[in-house]
């Protein structure tokens, strides 16, 4: 039978029982809904984390003091300093292909201008430090080797405190005390937004690390360093240079330190965005699942109802293959108009969530397609027995069938 | 030219329910092209079961069966439901069209079917064609349920005509039709024939059956008698002869 007679029986057969379409249908449109939803907010937390990992800088290596699994970084961050300068400086001196070199102090303190007072993080850092993370200086300019070899109390601020401290004045020129230590600003940050942690990145203080050891923190071990590597495809070399540096320097002790590189970094911080993948997919194919055993319910109940129809096409002519077609195309066309009307359902619902609550959300084409193909395989599979059925009735049987 | 239906000692046995039912026993048949035969034969007596193994819709336990020259018995079922498209037009017993599909649509169907390719264009106008020929070009775009009796059966003989078939089969084609209807019915039936059309109709009626060329008797499973119709009665001359008498019934009517 011809394709376009056939297509036009199956949507006159579905129109026939609209509502009991509609609800057959109703399966498939709740789980394709749901699982174009959820993808699609996912894949925008996940575009998210991304973008945030790429504003750690390009081909950036961490060193981390104290040695952690993967999925403790935040603890480990720290937790027994073992990290020296002397460190820090002997992966400057033997590794190479490296472009720039950062130890990070870091703690919390008051700091105070203008007569105004703001809670913020201050970060001993060095000089490399804006071009490791491709942080741009909006006003002044970043502080000097110079300034490390003299401790000097000199001071780059971030665009949170900026605002903070210096609602109506260029804070450039300007002194920051810390710790009751007047610190000469020579720069103002631009905007990075929040990190991977949801931590604002603008709400920080850089100061010369040698400056935070002796004159604030009065530390004498680093938290991590900072590493940028030339290109992306030494990143691996750098990476295994710095560790064999790092495990000389120990000599035979335990390794007290972690070495990541972003990728990494990326890899632990969209671990979360994988299980939840997983996890759609489980609830994608089990809602697909009972979405097709309910158009199999109803094919055979139609099957049934239209023994009859079927014995009479059997009888003009038509062969199984045709009424094999005809039931399965019926069934096809009914489980991806489910997937389309899931498909449209899905995308409204992302968009209002995004509305709503202001979360990002990112339909992908591919979700699309896939859900798509998705539900007209499920009508192919779930529809083909009893569109079997049909094909094998005997004509005489279905024509006396009451 | 050989006959266009031949049977051999055909036997029909369903063994479906508790015991098995001989339902045609041994019955040998020639029908030759442009016959119009009636098959008779009280209720039970295997008319229905013989029309169905002539119109290749069910297979004979024993005997052979040449349709057109073609053993049918040994073909598979795509090749039957292709004889039975091509070669074969079928009124069944009932109306048996599909509902909720205009008349126009019911007469098409068969050529949607089968391997002869028409053109949409093609299809519509072989369909109306064959409507025009039951007189029901009027009525294409109606639905069964809008259609009287008398004219839902003649959609179902356009449909069993619309592929120029060789045999026409008819099993009961005036069982649920009043005098009238059914005079139009065998109208339509003594044209087709006149044209060529070779025609087989199962019916309880002798009436009807006087309208035919031959008449055939079943009993039991068997041909019991296979006899020329002597005094034919044509369609025509019926209609004229029942629009006098309902003339004569109203007048009379009219004068109590
Ligand atoms: N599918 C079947 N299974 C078992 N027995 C059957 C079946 N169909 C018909 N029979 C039996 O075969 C015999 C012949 O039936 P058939 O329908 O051919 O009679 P018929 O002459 O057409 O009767 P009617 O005039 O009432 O239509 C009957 O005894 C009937 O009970
Ligand atoms: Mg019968």
């Amino acid at each position: 039978m011809r394709f376009g007679s056939i297509i036009k029986v199956a949507l006159r057969a579905l129109m026939r029982n609209t509502m009991r379409s509609i609800l057959t249908a109703l399966g498939i449109i709740i789980g394709v809904g749901a699982v174009i939803a959820m993808v699609s907010i996912g894949n925008g937390a996940k575009a998210q984390v991304e973008a945030q990992v790429a504003s750690l800088g390009q081909n950036v290596i961490t060193v981390f003091s104290g040695s952690m699994s993967s999925g403790g970084m935040r603890g480990g961050w720290g937790s027994s300093p073992s990290l020296t300068i002397e460190d820090a400086e002997a992966i400057e001196r033997e590794v190479t292909g490296i472009v720039g070199v950062s130890p990070e102090v870091r703690d919390r303190n008051q700091v105070l201008a203008n007569g105004l007072n703001w809670n913020t993080s201050v970060n001993g850092e060095s000089p490399d430090y804006p071009d490791i993370r491709s942080w741009k200086i909006a006003s002044g300019a970043m502080f000097s080797d110079q300034d490390v070899r003299s401790v000097a109390k000199v001071c780059v601020i971030g665009k949170t405190v900026a605002d903070q401290l210096f609602a109506n004045s260029d804070p450039v020129g300007q002194t920051l005390r810390i710790r009751n230590i007047p610190f000469k600003i020579l720069g103002v940050l631009d905007s990075k937004g929040f990190n991977l942690f949801g931590q604002d990145q603008d709400d920080a203080v850089l100061v010369p690390y040698t400056s935070h050891m002796k004159r604030l923190s009065r530390r004498s071990y680093i938290s991590s360093i900072l590493i940028q590597a030339a290109n992306a495809d030494v990143i691996d070399k750098v990476q295994k240079d710095i560790t064999e540096v790092l495990t000389q320097r120990r000599k035979g002790r335990e390794p007290d330190f972690t070495v990541r590189n972003q990728v990494e970094l990326a890899q632990t911080a969209t671990a979360t965005t994988q299980t939840m993948t997983l996890l759609l997919a489980a609830i994608a194919s089990v809602s697909l699942l009972v979405g097709g055993i309910g158009i199999m319910n109803i094919m055979l109940v139609s099957v049934t109802e239209r023994t009859r129809e079927i014995g009479i096409r059997l009888a003009i002519g038509a062969h199984g293959s045709d009424v094999l077609m005809q039931f399965l195309i019926e069934a096809t066309i009914l489980s991806s108009l489910g997937g389309v009307i899931g498909i449209l359902l899905g995308i409204g619902s992302s968009q209002l969530v995004s509305h709503l609550n202001g979360w990002p959300v990112l339909v992908s084409t591919a979700s699309i397609v896939i859900a798509f193909v998705f539900s007209a395989a499920v009508g192919m599979f779930f529809g083909f027995y009893p569109a079997r059925k049909a094909a094998q009735l005997d004509p005489i049987d279905a024509l006396r069938y009451e | 030219m050989p006959p266009v239906v031949k049977i051999e000692e055909i036997h029909k046995i369903y063994d479906s329910g508790e015991v098995p039912v001989h339902a045609v026993r041994g019955v040998t048949l020639e029908i030759e092209r442009g016959d119009f035969v009636a098959l008779m034969g009280a209720s039970g007596s295997g008319k229905s079961t013989l029309m169905n193994l002539l119109g290749c819709l069910d297979r004979p336990t024993r005997g052979r069966y040449l349709l057109d020259g073609i053993d049918v018995s040994e073909l598979d079922r795509n090749a039957l439901a292709d004889i039975r498209n091509q070669k074969l037009g079928f009124v069944f017993q009932g109306f048996n069209l599909l509902a909720r599909t205009t008349a126009l649509e019911n007469v098409e169907l068969p050529m949607l079917y089968g391997d002869r390719k028409f053109t949409t264009k093609q299809i519509r106008e072989r369909a109306m064609h064959c409507l025009d020929i039951v007189g029901l070009s009027q009525r294409s775009d109606h639905f069964p349920s809008q259609l009287s009796g008398g004219q839902q059966q003649r959609v179902a003989i356009a449909r069993a005509l619309v592929n120029e078939p060789q045999v026409l089969l008819a099993d009961e084609p005036t069982g649920n039709l009043d005098t009238r209807t059914s005079a139009e019915v065998m109208g339509v039936f003594q044209r087709l024939n006149d044209e060529g059309i070779t025609i087989v109709m199962v019916t309880h009626e002798l009436d009807i059956a006087r309208f035919c060329k031959r008449n055939l008797i079943l009993r039991d499973g068997m041909m019991v008698r296979d006899e020329a119709v002597a005094n034919r009665s044509l369609s025509a001359t019926e209609l004229e002869k029942l629009s006098s008498a309902e003339a004569a019934a109203k007048l009379t009517g009219a004068k109590s």
